[in-house]
């Protein structure tokens, strides 16, 4: 009895997958990276793509499984989804297999969807074809307690500081309170090497990887160096920065936005976010992109240019950043009726991403099992310069020649903001 | 089948299976990993452990460590173990209270400690009352690395000197008594006692503490951990990072068998050293 029941059980099972796999032919497949979590995909489906005029299955998938699929209707030749969504890094490695079908027409019939003009870039991915349609996006910004507002430099505007001015503040409040009151998330779970291939990096050298040294690199470390003189040395156990920014060991702090966002919650009177300093080669900065796409011979292009375009509207915008917390990727007001905290962090993110000398550096691209690895040639760098006093040039020499094997290794070309490689990307 | 030559066999198979399974194979495991890379046998790893930023001050901080904290522990619970041998009521109480960090994990006992250090922590607010300390101070951090190495000295004394004490107390009372009674007789100092009868007739519970002790304080970790995070690195905090935060375990393992070689060469130091010599027929 047992072995019918579970016999049957699996029976069962096996055909709701297999209708699951192959839905009716009018359903728009819509297979994407994001929204894994089980509420999360429920909330996709449900809210945000509830009110939809047409049927779409929302399958949400792991990065390996999504491209593998892809890539695979793309050989076979039959293909059945109708439109994929994921990070910005998924992207190449689909358009280098000719599995994109270019979206310039959808783009265009988007008319005044105000996409953000940094986003509609990289989309590009480097070439003058749309392969992808910014879909929605999540950042890095700086939050602050209010209370630090009054020891702002004189003529700085906190919605578009400098480095300079950041270093100039946070000495200001350390003079004026006798403690070390900036804080980074150095700890050995927090996001710090972010701040240095999103945020510094590309601020200071306009570069990631190929400028790794040099003279602009070794300026760069010299005065953040400088800088750290005046942080929290507590920083290097910090690993999400909303728990000091709420016990008010620390007044300024750099994180992600998803790990500020309680200090944003819970005290929304009390905090402000803001986007990241600039250097002189820009805002250096770090958008987590979402896009939309669309595969080579799907089953149905004018359906699938249907969802974009429904995707990209305001109130779907909306509905997503409150489905998922992903911020929208079109510039607009957000609404009254959001969580303080999301629209706190949400208005920085915005505004950071818009600004006039925005200078996006992506999430590293290509680097496979070796992320880690690439993660800690920074964090190294900057123990041996800033936390143990070490000569930069001779440090950065060192830590250079780890990164060019690092990338020969992998053989992963450059990603913005660095130019594009055949090859390997090069360290000078 | 299991008759009386072959019951001792039987009963030890258990623990010789538990062994092999959950000791000699993961290590022999962990011994060929460390000697690998991409499938090939190599010293890759070994050089990647080396030129590492953080591996000679993980070498010399964790030697530094054992070469401070060994002795004084040593030292520590020789003097309790002598204490306890003077007294007559409550003597059990005393070990038994005595004995509590060894019941308490190592984690958990960084973690006490860091409640007791913190810059928030009860020794700072109490300095603070007193007026020693000008207002909240900041021992555990990259900034003071002395203060942090010493506050890791105080938690692994007390944490792990209780293990060298029991092994001691044990062998104090193996001791027959006449051998004392005799030298009282003949006038010997309570001091000439303890150098000439006590200590040569402790030698085996010596070597066994030493060699113990030793070995879990090249292992020192979780403490470590708790109280400096990646601001003082130690040998077996470097083979949990390149484990579970850069994924590597080729240099993970070499790390290991760094940590087995060091103190393969300690244990033979001690058995050689305290070694007692055979009775004279």
């Amino acid at each position: 009895m047992k072995t019918m029941l579970k016999t049957g059980l699996s029976a069962a099972a096996v055909s709701t997958l297999l209708f699951a796999g192959y839905p009716a032919s009018a359903e728009t497949i819509f297979l994407s990276t994001q929204a894994r979590p089980i509420e999360e995909a429920e909330a996709m489906r449900n809210t945000v793509l509830g009110a939809f005029d047409g049927e779409v299955d929302y399958i949400p998938q792991e990065d390996g499984p999504f491209l593998n699929r892809i890539l695979a209707e793309a050989e076979a030749g039959d293909v059945s989804i109708g439109l994929v969504g994921a990070l910005h890094g998924n992207f190449p490695v689909l358009a280098g297999a000719d599995a994109l079908a270019p979206v310039d027409d959808i783009m265009s019939s988007l008319g005044d969807r105000k996409l953000i003009g940094t986003f509609v870039e990289l989309g590009k991915l480097g070439t003058d074809k749309q392969h992808y349609v910014p879909w929605m996006q999540a950042s890095y910004v700086m939050a602050a307690n209010r209370e630090a507002l009054q020891y702002l430099p004189e003529g700085a505007d906190v919605m578009a500081l400098t480095y300079d001015q950041l270093a100039a503040w946070s000495a200001n409040i350390q003079a004026a309170t006798g403690e070390r009151k900036l804080g980074f998330p150095a700890g050995r779970k927090g996001l710090m090497h972010r701040f240095f291939q999103g945020y510094l990096y590309p601020s200071f050298t306009d570069s990631v990887v190929t400028e790794y040294r040099g003279e602009k690199a070794s300026a760069m470390w010299a005065s953040f160096r400088d800088l750290w003189k005046t942080v929290n040395p507590r920083s290097t156990s910090y690993d999400f920065m909303q728990e000091p920014l709420l016990a008010g060991e620390v007044w300024v702090a750099f994180d992600h936005t998803a790990r500020l966002m309680d200090a944003f919650n819970q005290r929304p009177d009390d905090f402000i976010a803001f986007p990241a300093p600039a250097g002189p080669e820009g805002r250096g900065f770090m958008p987590v992109v979402a896009g939309l796409a669309v595969p080579a011979n799907g089953p149905d292009r004018a359906a699938a240019a249907k969802l974009i375009d429904y995707m990209t509207q305001p109130e779907t915008q909306i509905a997503t950043l409150k489905a998922i917390g992903f911020f929208p990727a079109i510039e607009m007001e957000l609404p009254d009726d959001l969580p303080r905290g999301v629209q706190i962090a949400g208005a920085a993110v915005t505004a950071q991403s818009a600004s006039a000398d925005a200078n996006p550096s992506l999430l590293p691209v290509g680097l496979g099992d070796k992320g880690r690895e690439f993660n800690k040639v920074f964090m190294d760098t900057f123990q041996l310069i800033v936390l143990r006093n070490a000569d930069i040039d001779e440090t950065l020499d060192r830590q250079a020649g780890n990164l060019r094997k690092l990338m020969e290794e992998t053989g992963a070309p450059c990603w913005a903001p660095d130019e594009p490689s055949d090859g390997a990307c090069p360290v000078k | 089948m299991i008759s009386e030559k072959t019951l001792p066999y039987w009963l030890l198979a258990p623990s010789l299976v538990f062994l092999i399974a959950l000791f000699a194979y993961p290590f022999a495991d962990a011994f060929i990993i460390a000697f690998q890379a991409d499938g090939q046998w190599t010293f890759e790893n070994f050089r990647t452990m080396a030129d590492d930023i953080n591996f000679g001050l993980s070498f010399w901080n964790t030697l530094i460590l054992v070469l401070i904290v060994v002795p004084l522990q040593l030292a520590i619970a020789l003097t309790m173990a002598m204490m306890l041998t003077k007294i007559r009521a409550g003597r059990d109480l005393v070990l038994y209270v005595w004995t509590i960090p060894l019941g308490i994990s190592d984690l958990a006992a960084g973690v006490v400690w860091l409640a007791l250090l913190s810059e928030r922590g009860y020794i700072n607010t109490a300095l603070s009352a007193l007026g020693l300390l000008d207002g909240p101070t900041l021992w555990l951090s990259y900034e003071t690395p002395v203060a942090l190495f010493v506050a890791v000295i105080f938690a692994e004394v007390w944490r792990a000197t209780a293990i060298v004490m029991v092994i001691l107390v044990a062998g104090v009372q193996l001791i027959p008594k006449e051998y004392n009674e005799a030298a009282e007789i003949f006038g010997a100092s309570a001091w000439q006692r303890f150098i000439k009868i006590t200590l040569p007739l402790l030698k085996p519970s010596l070597q066994t503490a030493l060699i113990l002790r030793t070995l879990l304080a090249f292992e020192v970790f979780a403490v470590v951990v708790a109280l400096g995070g990646r601001d003082l690195p130690v040998l077996m905090g470097e083979a949990f990072l390149w484990q579970f935060d850069y994924r590597d375990s080729g240099v993970a393992s070499a790390y290991a068998v760094l940590i087995l070689l060091i103190s393969i060469a300690f244990t033979l130091v001690y058995l050689r050293v305290l070694r007692v010599k055979e009775e004279p027929q």
